[in-house]
């Protein structure tokens, strides 16, 4: 076996919070740094700063050719990882030998001007992805076909609509020539032709031409499509690599997904009242399960305390998916609560959510007044796996399959 | 092969290697610079020249300053040309990583790409002002002369300078968004404790103090060179420059290099 394409040993990444505040203005600054003096000088003490190691001690190698796939929950330390890799960022501590040529694609456009037209774009993006000029123009004719503007090459890309934006820029991207390729989340855009083609593309790139590639994507169908082997990422470490559906396996068996739920500590107010105790994401027989396969019925588990009856009581929870969108709420009829301990449950059997990661929000009201409101977790629809339950691709809108239908022949 | 804080050596190379980028970016601002404008570079034009005539106006008829026989309007346009210069420079300097922070938190070359390639459009700007100067020297009768060989130079040691500092206030800008405050204000400032509007060898109790500002030397240079030697030039404050572009530069350098590593984390 010939020297790995990619070798990682011992990589970590420390980021350093401080409680205080930020300082990012000069007057907070010297501000601190009066407090902090003076802190000194009264107790001997200083302020909180607390270590975040984003990436710790990450070891793992990559033979040239192969197609490893990134993945892990958010917050996990991919795009740590990835920036790493570009050099965007130096690492703490570790070291990383790369052997060949590397690009990174962590966005698509990046470095676009919106005033300047299409094909100067394309130099210019070109030279910021680390093409020379003469590469640039011997694949023009590609980049411009593959992206299909050629009528739009002279206008300026901010009058292109978003889709045709989004085209160019990949195809500037698709068209480098690294033997080591590195793609972050770059194919959740474009509509689901073009998807197929950029998808389609990474496969030449790495069959074909056999470049070894680097690729992180939440959306799983894609990994086991492309990749050979992956690593799963968990809270910074890894946690397991090796073949593909081994590691998808283990990614969806919802094991992985530590404790991730987050209850915030009632308020004065609140003690007084009534609060959110617990919240639990499970499957139907109740085993937690943070990661569900598209249409497949799941359950959340609220537990609350009544402190004070409440009169017209509504506990309820929310759906908003990662990128803002609000999906669906509901809600448990108004009652009147007498003080003690509850559970509500919600079940979604009937109704499916398309793939995707969605924040749950709880809520707990009387007489329409919100009292208790935050996000308590997380859940990962997810669209591998998945069988007799179409469309299973997201796309499609946030909603799946709610309307009853059936099909009749007419006489 | 990528360890903490052991790719120094690597830099300069890596910097020879993005030469291309470093252009195809000074090419997009002078581009994008304006677009959209009716009057396009037009207004490059516009600025200096209304400000010739005021401070013909000011400092020739008001003030009174002696021109020792060179036509007002080019006296200051000589000086006018290389503070522009200086301040469109050390303005896009120092402004150019902020600006650009999309790139920096997205792709790796070497930093130091961003702030030379905005000195391009202060070039650029200064060339066309340049043609004004030539069309103005010419209609008042100042031709040019050998003197005019000197030229580069002193537009290098001018843009040296605004580079110098804008290495300083670019890197601190990234921390400290304050920095772009701080910016404009110098500028305003430095206008008038630069010898822009007047020229200095008939204050020579006055010219010590101006020579603090590095920029003395520089508007002096300018004159001798442009005014064909109607102004002398004073060496030391010359030479004062110099050593001050070389300062700025130096420990510039030292600091963007020293605080580039953390641009993408605190961005």
């Amino acid at each position: 076996m010939s020297a790995p394409a990619i070798e990682l040993s011992g990589l970590g990444k420390r980021y350093v919070i401080e409680h205080e505040s930020r300082h990012d203005n000069l007057r907070d600054q010297l501000h601190h740094t009066a407090r902090k003096l003076w802190r000194r000088v009264r107790w001997g003490t200083s302020f909180a700063r607390e270590e975040f190691w984003a990436l710790r001690d990450i070891s793992f190698s990559v033979q040239p050719g192969e197609v490893v796939g990134l993945i892990g929950r958010n917050g996990a330390g991919k795009s740590t990882l990835l920036k790493i890799l570009s050099r965007i960022t130096e690492p703490t501590t570790g070291r990383i030998k790369l052997r060949g040529r590397v690009a990174s694609l962590l966005e698509v456009g990046t470095g676009f001007h919106p005033d300047l037209t299409g094909r100067e774009n394309i130099f210019l993006n070109g030279a910021i992805l680390g093409m020379s000029r003469a590469e640039i123009r011997s694949k023009f004719d590609e980049i411009v076909a593959f992206a299909e503007v050629e009528r739009f090459l002279d206008t300026p890309v901010k009058r292109y609509s978003s889709g045709m934006y989004v085209r160019l820029a990949f195809a500037v991207a698709a068209h480098l020539e690294p033997e080591i390729l590195i793609v972050d989340e770059v194919l959740a855009v474009g509509d689901i032709a073009f998807q197929k083609k950029c998808l389609g593309k990474m496969q030449d790139i790495s069959r074909a031409e056999g470049r070894t590639v680097l690729f992180v994507s939440h959306n799983l169908a894609s990994i086991r499509q492309l990749c050979t082997s992956a690593v799963l990422l968990e809270a910074g470490a890894v946690r397991m690599t090796g073949a593909c559906n081994q590691v998808l396996e283990l990614y969806q068996s919802g094991l992985t997904g530590a404790d991730n739920t987050s209850i915030p500590a009632p308020t004065v107010d609140l003690l007084d009242r009534g609060y959110v105790t617990g919240v639990d994401v499970e499957t139907i027989d109740g085993r937690p399960q943070p990661v569900v396969p598209v249409g497949q019925p799941w359950r959340v588990r609220v537990r609350f305390r009544i402190v004070r009856s409440q009169e017209n009581f509504v506990a309820a929870v929310g759906f908003k998916a990662v990128d803002g969108v609000s999906a669906q709420t509901a809600w448990c009829p108004p009652q009147h609560l007498s003080p003690g301990d509850y559970e509500a449950i919600f079940v979604q059997d009937r109704v499916a959510l398309a793939a995707g990661a969605y924040l749950v929000r709880i809520g707990l009201s009387s007489n329409d007044r919100t009292f208790q409101q935050f996000d308590a977790t997380r859940v990962d629809i997810v669209s591998d796996g998945v069988q007799g339950f179409y469309p299973r691709t997201s796309g499609v809108g946030v909603v799946l399959n709610s309307m009853s239908t059936s099909i009749a022949r007419l006489p | 092969m990528i360890e903490p804080g052991r790719n120094a050596a690597r830099y300069w190379s890596d910097l020879w290697r993005y030469r291309e980028l470093l252009g195809f970016l000074a090419w997009r601002d002078i581009k994008v610079r304006y677009k959209q404008a009716v009057f396009g570079a037009g207004w490059a034009l516009f600025q200096p020249l209304l400000t010739t005539i005021i401070f013909t106006f000011v400092f020739g008829r008001i003030a009174n300053m002696p021109d020792g026989g060179v036509p007002y309007p080019v006296l200051v346009l000589a000086g006018l040309m290389p503070w522009q210069l200086f301040s469109n420079a050390l303005n896009s300097a120092s402004a150019s990583v902020v600006g650009n922070s999309h790139l920096v938190s997205k792709v790796y070359f070497p930093r130091l790409v961003i702030p030379l390639s905005s000195l391009g459009v202060s070039l650029v700007d200064f060339a066309v002002v340049f043609a004004l100067f030539v069309a103005m020297a010419g209609w008042f009768g100042v031709y040019p002369s050998w003197h005019w060989i000197a030229l580069p130079l002193l537009v290098a040691l001018a843009l040296l300078l605004a580079l110098g500092a804008g290495l300083w206030l670019t890197s601190l800008t990234v921390r400290f968004r304050d920095f772009r405050f701080i910016v404009p204000f110098l500028l305003q400032i430095g206008v008038f404790v630069s010898p822009v509007g007047f020229r200095t060898d008939f204050y020579p109790n006055w010219r010590t103090l101006l020579g603090l500002n590095p920029l003395t030397g520089v508007i002096d240079g300018f004159r001798w060179c442009l005014l064909n030697g109607a102004q002398k030039v004073d060496l030391l404050s010359l030479a004062y420059s110099v050593v001050a572009a070389v300062v700025l530069l130096a420990s510039g350098l030292w600091y963007f290099r020293r605080t580039e590593r953390q641009f993408a984390d605190i961005i």
